[in-house]
């Protein structure tokens, strides 16, 4: 039984993990803004969402290896080190190499904010919804 | 959590850019010293920032790796009277361009509020995520 509960959190679990992996890459950029011959980064994430969420074609996604029947089973979850990170094209050239643009960049971190807050928000009346089920009536 | 580290991220930002105004600033005062400390004209001084990211992971924070004296020519200016003037009655002022501090200074000031207003949204957004569960 604790499995469905598991499985029934995976996909928040995995949502949550990389929206807030967003959330950093998108902060290293504003961080960046004058440093020179700095790329910008971003994640594509609903691309990176259904990668974790699902196998690959012949694939295991981004489950682990599991070779023995005593292995745990990934419920699907983004492992950090697999994400893949993406470069920005810039809308202007710049002399010192730096691809940072603040308007694009601030405006990406609000949604990513408004986003993120919106997934707790839901998480939070998921997880309130479980348990009103969960009570003896 | 990858949440804690975006501090470390914006707070570097705040203190790149705070040595950044500050570079500004000891420009913009020395504009006219014709001596230093060690008998020298005053150069003016940049900073030259540096990205931390590529140790442990592919993005990071930033940093000042090294403040960097002007090498352009120092400005000659004709005061036979002056005691530093040399033989031909010229004396060596800074070469601190004014337009070129208060540029730097406009950029630094907005790259720091950007960074204050990231830090507080992140802050904002682990106080709400640690309240998943709560009733």
């Amino acid at each position: 039984m604790i499995d469905k509960l598991s499985e029934a959190f995976a996909f928040k679990q995995a949502a949550l993990s990389l929206r807030t992996q967003r959330q950093e890459v998108l902060s290293a950029n504003i961080a960046n803004a004058d440093t020179p011959g700095y790329k910008a980064r971003d994640i594509d994430f609903s691309a990176e969402l259904s990668r974790a969420m699902g196998p690959q074609q012949g694939g295991k996604g981004l489950s682990l290896n599991t070779t023995t029947a005593g292995h745990l089973q990934n419920r699907g979850g983004v492992n950090p080190g697999m994400v893949d990170l993406q470069y920005r094209m810039p809308d202007q050239p710049s002399l010192d190499g730096n691809t940072v643009e603040m308007d694009r960049e601030r405006a990406q971190f609000a949604d990513n904010s408004v986003r993120l807050e919106a997934h707790l928000s839901m998480t939070r009346s998921f997880i309130q919804g479980l348990k009103k089920a969960m009570q003896p009536e | 959590m990858s949440m804690f580290s975006i501090f470390d991220i914006s707070g570097s930002a705040m203190t790149a850019q705070s040595q950044r105004m500050n570079v500004t600033a000891s420009n913009m005062a020395n504009a006219d010293s014709v001596a230093g400390p060690d008998g020298e004209t005053y150069r003016a001084r940049h900073v030259i920032f540096e990205s931390q990211a590529g140790q442990r992971s592919e993005v990071g924070g930033v940093r000042v790796s090294q403040v960097v004296e002007d090498q352009s020519p120092l400005r000659q200016e004709y005061q036979p009277g002056h005691p530093m003037a040399d033989e031909q009655g010229y004396v060596s002022m800074p070469n601190v361009e004014p337009v070129h501090e208060m540029v730097n200074m406009i950029a630094a000031s907005r790259s720091y509020q950007a960074n204050v207003e990231v830090m507080n949204t992140n802050k904002q957004l682990m106080l709400k995520t640690l309240t998943l569960g709560d009733n």
